[in-house]
């Protein structure tokens, strides 16, 4: 871990969110701190992406408080979260095939000169970054069709990077990846925490987790289950918080299997 | 350097010593396709470029170098310089309607009501100026704006509504020829003033020889000057840049281009203002689609809508544009039709003259599948389907073989984008 400041870039207080009857976020705490890597864990349902839209401004909270740099603010749709310097990476990439990697990562955003677009500039800068970030790939001037998947998904973070966001939440960034890719995206996440951005990190994988996380936030059926340090903390007892402690389906199993082999 | 990436095998992989492999990190990337230098550098990224399916413009250009080579040797009147400076005028209004077809097919998209607009930009400037007697000038602006007008409705409709472009248009195009049947009124025909505006947008050559010397010079040295700075650019930014030598080979076959062409006119009635016009009209699009921020969104939607709203895209504003673009460049193109016959009638916009327009903007090369072409497949393809209309009429072939021979080109030129499509997205360049 890469000093840790005092005060969370991020912070939640007692976050609440409804969709209709159904009661999506209770209570929820959660802190990030610049050059931290937090993962966040849970079953389908238990209220990953819901917590991450109502960061991402998507959904607006009901209930609770949400501090930046120590300081209460509301973000109520998207812009507001870009404009405190929120980046999100989502799981389906937003990236356009036929276009190539400089105009993808300025796509929305182009340099401008004199009304026209300032190719030879955005190709620097966006040599520049993909070289700070270590990020290889062929050429920065092929179409995005021709990368693999795990060059798709590092050209998605990188473009995340151009605005300097001091917050970047991944999601699910290596779900849809090989083995190798997988790899370059977790090394791409720890030279995010390197360079002082605080990342959230939402996963299914307990590998990925262990290999980059400094925290892991479990949530179980919109509720905190545990916040625990990744490197004093054993994969079971992670997944034990994900699944609901001893009293769930597997556990039962295995009791009934036990007692059955004793028999 | 390999030219083909498939040959690229896992056990290079294996083979690698894990040293080299980190020693590599700040090399350059071996997979990158590096162009050799010089001349066997062209022939081998040429090489590639056929194998990964991106033609460009060659199969085209080939299509209507054999379209052309058939009908001379059928007809030696076929490449004389009378008849090709006609071709060239008379495919301006069908060019025209396919370069705002273009705009359309790039976000994916179709306009069927860009046959019946035209009609009624004709109509309503024939009604205005001379039913009327409104000015010429204002009355040609305000032909133009109905076409804008209907392009925004159906762009409206399909972006905010959210019906298919294809039914909208479809509407459309039933809509805007009852209309223009509507004002054109009971006696059908509105013949034009011959000395008019309108009438010499297709009448009116530059008899001087120096138009079309000085035009071809003014293209070329425009065209070296651009790329010479901006590879200066390059190089000072420390970007990949073009060799000097490829500047001046691309320099010099579009100068060997603008002067046959030129000298071409020049042995008969001089240059057309039509084509001078269409040229212009070519060359803003162009630069609108590629080198601004606009153009650059017309892309992004065509490859993929959803990317683009997250990038900030404001899709519907877009999509509405560009279907008014496309109304307006139909208007125009109606304009330049009424301008061939001198006369605005109830059969304008009807027959093939939609399936044309947007057979153009494919035989060009223009992807049916979004994201991909140019305004000047446009010119390209609307060259080859007069071509075919002009070489058969000579023929004294009537008009159901034309159809036919031209559904069959249009039928090679949709296989091959579907095939090169296919194999673009093996080797990755979808």
């Amino acid at each position: 871990m890469v000093h840790v400041s005092a005060t969370p870039v991020l912070a939640l207080r007692g976050v609440s969110k409804r969709f209709g009857a159904v009661q999506a976020l209770t209570d929820v705490e959660l802190e990030v701190h610049a050059g931290e890597v937090v993962a966040l864990v849970g079953d389908n349902g238990a209220g990953k992406s819901t917590l991450v839209k109502t960061i991402a401004g998507v959904h607006p909270i009901d209930e609770g408080a949400i501090e930046w740099d120590g300081k209460a603010v509301h973000i109520n749709k998207p812009q507001d979260a870009q404009g405190l310097g929120i980046a999100t990476v989502y799981q389906d990439l937003a990236l356009c095939d036929n276009i190539d990697v400089v105009g993808n990562l300025y796509l929305g955003r182009e340099l401008k000169k004199r009304g026209i677009l300032d190719e030879v500039e955005m190709e620097r800068r966006s040599r520049e970054l993909l070289d700070t970030l270590s990020i290889r790939i062929p050429s920065v001037r092929i179409p995005i069709a021709s990368l693999s998947g795990g060059q798709r998904q590092t050209v998605a973070i990188a473009r995340s990077m151009l605005g300097e966001p001091k917050l970047v939440i991944l999601d699910e960034p290596t779900a849809a990846l090989g083995v190798e890719q997988t790899a370059q995206v977790l090394d791409l996440v720890e030279r995010l925490r390197e360079r002082g951005h605080a990342v959230i990190l939402i996963s299914h994988n307990m590998a990925d987790v262990k290999a980059v996380a400094d925290k892991v936030a479990v949530l179980r059926l919109g509720r905190n289950n545990g916040i625990f340090e990744v490197k004093s903390t054993s994969q079971e007892e992670i997944i034990s918080a994900i699944t609901g402690a001893t009293e769930n389906a597997v556990t039962r199993r295995a009791a009934r299997s036990n007692g059955e082999a004793q028999k | 350097m390999s030219i083909d990436k498939t040959s690229e095998t896992p056990e290079d992989h294996v083979v690698e010593n894990p040293e080299a492999a980190a020693a590599a990190v700040t090399a350059v990337d071996p997979r990158l396709l590096v162009r050799e230098q010089g001349l066997a550098g062209y022939a081998s990224e040429f090489k590639r470029k056929m194998k990964a399916g991106d033609l460009g413009s060659i199969p085209v250009v080939l299509g209507l170098v054999i379209i052309w080579i058939i009908f001379q040797s059928l007809n030696s009147n076929f490449l004389t310089a009378g008849n090709l400076s006609d071709i060239s005028v008379a495919m301006v209004g069908t060019g025209m309607i396919a370069v705002g077809i273009v705009f359309v097919l790039l976000l994916g998209e179709i306009d069927l009501s860009v046959g019946s607009v035209s009609g009624v930009a004709g109509a309503a400037f024939a009604v205005l100026n001379v039913t009327h007697g409104m000015n010429e000038y204002l009355a040609f602006v305000l032909a133009i704006l109905t076409g804008t007008v209907a392009g925004a409705i159906h762009g409206f409709v399909f972006a905010r509504i959210g019906v298919p472009a294809f039914a909208v248009t479809l509407a459309g195009l039933l809509f805007w020829n009852g209309f223009m049947l509507q004002i054109l009124g009971s006696n059908g025909t509105i013949n034009l003033d011959s000395n008019g505006l309108v009438a010499k947008l297709t009448s009116y050559y530059f008899t001087d020889v120096a138009a079309a010397y000085v035009l071809a010079i003014g293209v070329t040295a425009v065209f070296f000057l651009s790329s010479f700075y901006g590879n200066k650019r390059r190089e000072a930014a420390g970007v990949p840049s073009r060799p000097l030598s490829e500047t001046i080979l691309r320099t010099a076959l579009l100068a060997i281009v603008a002067f046959a062409v030129a000298i071409t006119y020049n042995q008969y009635k001089g240059l057309p203002l039509a084509v001078v016009i269409f040229i212009a009209v070519l060359l803003i699009t162009d630069f609108v689609l590629r080198r601004t921020a606009y153009g650059r969104k017309i892309f992004a939607l065509g490859g993929s809508v959803e990317a683009s709203r997250r990038a900030g895209i404001n899709v519907e504003m877009v999509r509405i544009s560009v279907f008014a673009i496309s109304g307006t460049f139909a208007a125009i193109g109606g304009l330049f039709i009424a301008s061939k016959i001198a006369s605005a009638n109830q059969g304008a916009g009807a027959g093939d003259l939609l399936m044309n327009a947007i057979a153009a903007a494919v035989i060009g090369g223009t992807s049916l599948f979004g994201g991909r072409g140019r305004t000047w497949n446009a010119l390209l393809g609307v060259l080859v389907i007069v071509s075919i209309q002009y070489g058969l009429a000579l023929q004294g072939i009537a008009s159901p073989i034309q159809y036919m021979i031209t559904g069959g080109v249009l039928l090679a030129t949709v296989v091959i984008d579907a095939v090169t499509r296919k194999t673009q997205k093996t080797a990755g360049r979808a």
